[in-house]
C-alpha cells in the first residue's frame, strides 16, 4: 500500500502524481456528464447555468485541466478549448490537485489553503464546487466522500445506492455511445 | 484550530492617529508624487471632510489638482472612465480616495485604467489580470466598517449588463491608508452603529471561517476586542475623537484580518439581503450575525467559544466553564445588538428594517448559495438551512 501522507510529505513522485491527476479529471469530467444527465440535484444546478457556459478545472500552467461546457441542457467535455472559459478553477501546482483528487482535502479547503486560484463568475463556481460536491457523495463510498466533501449531505443509503447505480449505468453508457 | 498551510499579506502602510492627514503631503512626495487627484463622493464632500485634506496639503505648498466628488453608491465602469479621463487631462500623478467602500473601489478601477492604459476596464477583470506596480494611491476612509482600504478586490458594476465584475490583484491596495478621527466624527450614530459591526462581523467570520490563520486570527481578536469595547462608548458620546480612532483602527485591522482569511456565511446572506432589499450592509451583518453563528456551532464551536476572550474580556471568559463559551459568545454579541438599539434604534431584526417581508426569504436564501463567501463558511449550507436562519432573523 502506498504510504499516503497530506501535503508536501506525500512522497509520491511528481510524474505519478501528475498522471494520478490526469486520469482522475478524465475519470471525473466522464462522471459529471452523466450526472448532469441523471441526478436531479446536478441537473438543478446546471439548468442555472446560462446555455453554453464553459468552465475548466486545471493545473497551472494549465496543461492538465477539465474543460466542460453547458450543451442542451447538460455538460459535456471539451477537449482541445482555446477561448477564455467563463469560469477557471486553478491548481497552483500539481500536488494541490493530487490532494483533492486522491480526496485528502475538499475544494474549499484547498481554497482556504491558498492552494485554488477561482477567476471568472463567482456565482457559477459555487455551482460548480456543489455539482462536484454531489457528484462526490454520490459516486463515493461514505467514508472517502466525508473526507471528499466540506459537508456531506443528509442522503438515506437507500437513496444513495440508487443514484449510484444510474450514474454509473449513465456513465458506461455514454462510453459505449462515445466509441 | 488554525489551517496547515496560510498566506498573509498586507504591504499597506498605516498611517493612523491624530493630525494624520497632515503626513499626506510627505507620504506624496515620498512617493514622488505631487499632482494628486481626490476621489470623493457628494455626502463626504457636503459635511466638508474634503476641506480638511484639502487645507492638510496646501499648507505644505501641495494641492489637490482636481476634485472629482460624483462617485454613486454603487461604483460603476462609466464612473471609472469618467475619472480616468479627468486624471489624463488635468495630467495627474497620484490618487487620493476619501470615502467609504463604494468611492475606494471607484478609486482602485481608476487607478487600474490610468496605470496600465486604456478606457475599457472590463480588460483587467478578474483574478491576477494586473500584474505590475500601479500609480501612487492613498486612501482616506471616512467610515469605521468596510476595511476597503486593505482588500486587494474591487468589484465594480458593468453600467451595460448590470453585473458586478471583480477585479483582484495585490497592486490593488493602497500605498497608505490614513486614519484620522476627524474624518469619523461627524458619522451619524446609526452608522456608526451598522459599520461598527460589519467591521466586528468582519473579525468574527476571519476568526471562526475555514481560511483562518494566526496572524489573521491576531488582527481579527485585537479589532473585536477595540469594536465590543468603543461602539458603545462612542455611541454614547459622538464626539469621542479618540475612541473614533479605535474603531477606525479596528475597522482596518478587521479589513486586515477578512481579506486574508475570508467571510463567511454572515456575508452570503448580508449581500443577498441587500441586494434583495437594499438594506445597508452593516445592518444586515449586524442582525445576521449571531443566528449565523449558531447555525455554524456544530463544526466550529471551539473557535466561536474562543471568540469570548475577544469580546466579553478574561474575566468573563475565565469564569465560563469551556463547554458554556459558545453559547456565552453569541449571547455576548446578542447583547451588544440589544444595546446598539437601545442607544440609536439600530433594528435588532430583519422584520424591524422595514425593507424586507417574510415573502422575501426564499428569495434570499437563493441567491446567498450562489455567493462566494459560502465557499468558506465552516459549513455548506442548504437553501432550506439558509431560510431557517433568515427566518430566525426575521
Amino acid at each position: 500500500m502506498i504510504p499516503i501522507k497530506k501535503g508536501f510529505e506525500a512522497d509520491i513522485d511528481y510524474n505519478y502524481q501528475r498522471m494520478y491527476v490526469s486520469g482522475m479529471m478524465q475519470l471525473i469530467s466522464h462522471m459529471l456528464k452523466a450526472g448532469s444527465q441523471v441526478d436531479d440535484v446536478i441537473k438543478a444546478e446546471v439548468a442555472d447555468m446560462p446555455e453554453g457556459f464553459v468552465f475548466r478545472m486545471c493545473v497551472i500552467p494549465g496543461e492538465l485541466n477539465l474543460t466542460m461546457q453547458k450543451q442542451q441542457g447538460a455538460l459535456v467535455n471539451l477537449t482541445n478549448y482555446t477561448d477564455k472559459p467563463d469560469l477557471t478553477m486553478s491548481f497552483k501546482h500539481v500536488t494541490f490537485a493530487f490532494l483533492v483528487f486522491s480526496f485528502q482535502e475538499h475544494t474549499a479547503q484547498a481554497y482556504a489553503n491558498e492552494r485554488l486560484v477561482i477567476d471568472g463568475d463567482v456565482p457559477m463556481s459555487m455551482k460548480v464546487v456543489r455539482c462536484l460536491n454531489r457528484l462526490q457523495t454520490v459516486i463515493l463510498p461514505k467514508v472517502v466522500a466525508k473526507k471528499a466533501v466540506k459537508t456531506y449531505p443528509d442522503l438515506e443509503f437507500i437513496k444513495k445506492i440508487q443514484m449510484t447505480t444510474k450514474t454509473y449505468s449513465q456513465f458506461l453508457l455514454n462510453l459505449v455511445k462515445e466509441r | 484550530m488554525a489551517n496547515e498551510y496560510y498566506e498573509f499579506f498586507c504591504p499597506v502602510k498605516m498611517v493612523a492617529g491624530f493630525k494624520a492627514l497632515e503626513h499626506i503631503p510627505f507620504e506624496l512626495s515620498s512617493h514622488n508624487a505631487s499632482r494628486p487627484l481626490i476621489i470623493t463622493d457628494r455626502g463626504v464632500r457636503g459635511v466638508g471632510l474634503v476641506d480638511i485634506v484639502t487645507k492638510a496639503l496646501e499648507a505644505a505648498d501641495m494641492q489637490a489638482i482636481d476634485i472629482f466628488d460624483d462617485v454613486p453608491p454603487d461604483s460603476s465602469m462609466i464612473t471609472v472612465a469618467t475619472i480616468a479621463a479627468l486624471y489624463r487631462e488635468k495630467e495627474c500623478d497620484s490618487i487620493l480616495a476619501i470615502g467609504g467602500g463604494s468611492v475606494i473601489d471607484t478609486a482602485k478601477g481608476v487607478n487600474i485604467l490610468v496605470s496600465e492604459g486604456g478606457d475599457d476596464l472590463r480588460a483587467y477583470s478578474g483574478t491576477g489580470v494586473v500584474k505590475r506596480p500601479l500609480n501612487p494611491f492613498f486612501v482616506i476612509p471616512t467610515t469605521a466598517g468596510t476595511g476597503s482600504e486593505t482588500t486587494n478586490v474591487s468589484v465594480i458594476k458593468d453600467d451595460k449588463t448590470g453585473a458586478k465584475v471583480p477585479f483582484v490583484s495585490p497592486f490593488l491596495l493602497p500605498d497608505a491608508a490614513i486614519l484620522d478621527p476627524r474624518m469619523t466624527l461627524s458619522l451619524p450614530p446609526k452608522i456608526t452603529a451598522a459599520t461598527g459591526m460589519d467591521a466586528l462581523t468582519h473579525a468574527v467570520e476571519s476568526f471562526t471561517g475555514l481560511a483562518k490563520n494566526p496572524i489573521s486570527d491576531a488582527y481579527a481578536a485585537a479589532a473585536m476586542k477595540k469594536v465590543t469595547t468603543y461602539l458603545p462608548e462612542v455611541l454614547k458620546n459622538p464626539s469621542d475623537a479618540a475612541g473614533r480612532l479605535q474603531l477606525a483602527e479596528a475597522s482596518t485591522m478587521a479589513g486586515i484580518a477578512f481579506s486574508n482569511s475570508m467571510v463567511g456565511m454572515v456575508h452570503s446572506l448580508g449581500h443577498s439581503v441587500g441586494a434583495k432589499c437594499h438594506v445597508p450592509h452593516g445592518l444586515c451583518m449586524s442582525i445576521l450575525m449571531p443566528h449565523v453563528l449558531e447555525f455554524n456551532l456544530s463544526e466550529s464551536s471551539e473557535n466561536i467559544g474562543e471568540l469570548l476572550l475577544h469580546i466579553a474580556g478574561s474575566e468573563v471568559y475565565a469564569s465560563t466553564p469551556v463547554a458554556e463559551r459558545p453559547a456565552k459568545s453569541i449571547a455576548t454579541i446578542i447583547a451588544l445588538k440589544e444595546e446598539m438599539y437601545a442607544l440609536c434604534e439600530l433594528p435588532r431584526k430583519l422584520s424591524e428594517t422595514g425593507s424586507v417581508k417574510e415573502s422575501d426569504l426564499e428569495d434570499i436564501a437563493r441567491m446567498a448559495l450562489d455567493d462566494g463567501s459560502m465557499l468558506l463558511n465552516p459549513i455548506d449550507a442548504t437553501f432550506e438551512q439558509a431560510l431557517a436562519v433568515l427566518k430566525k432573523a426575521f
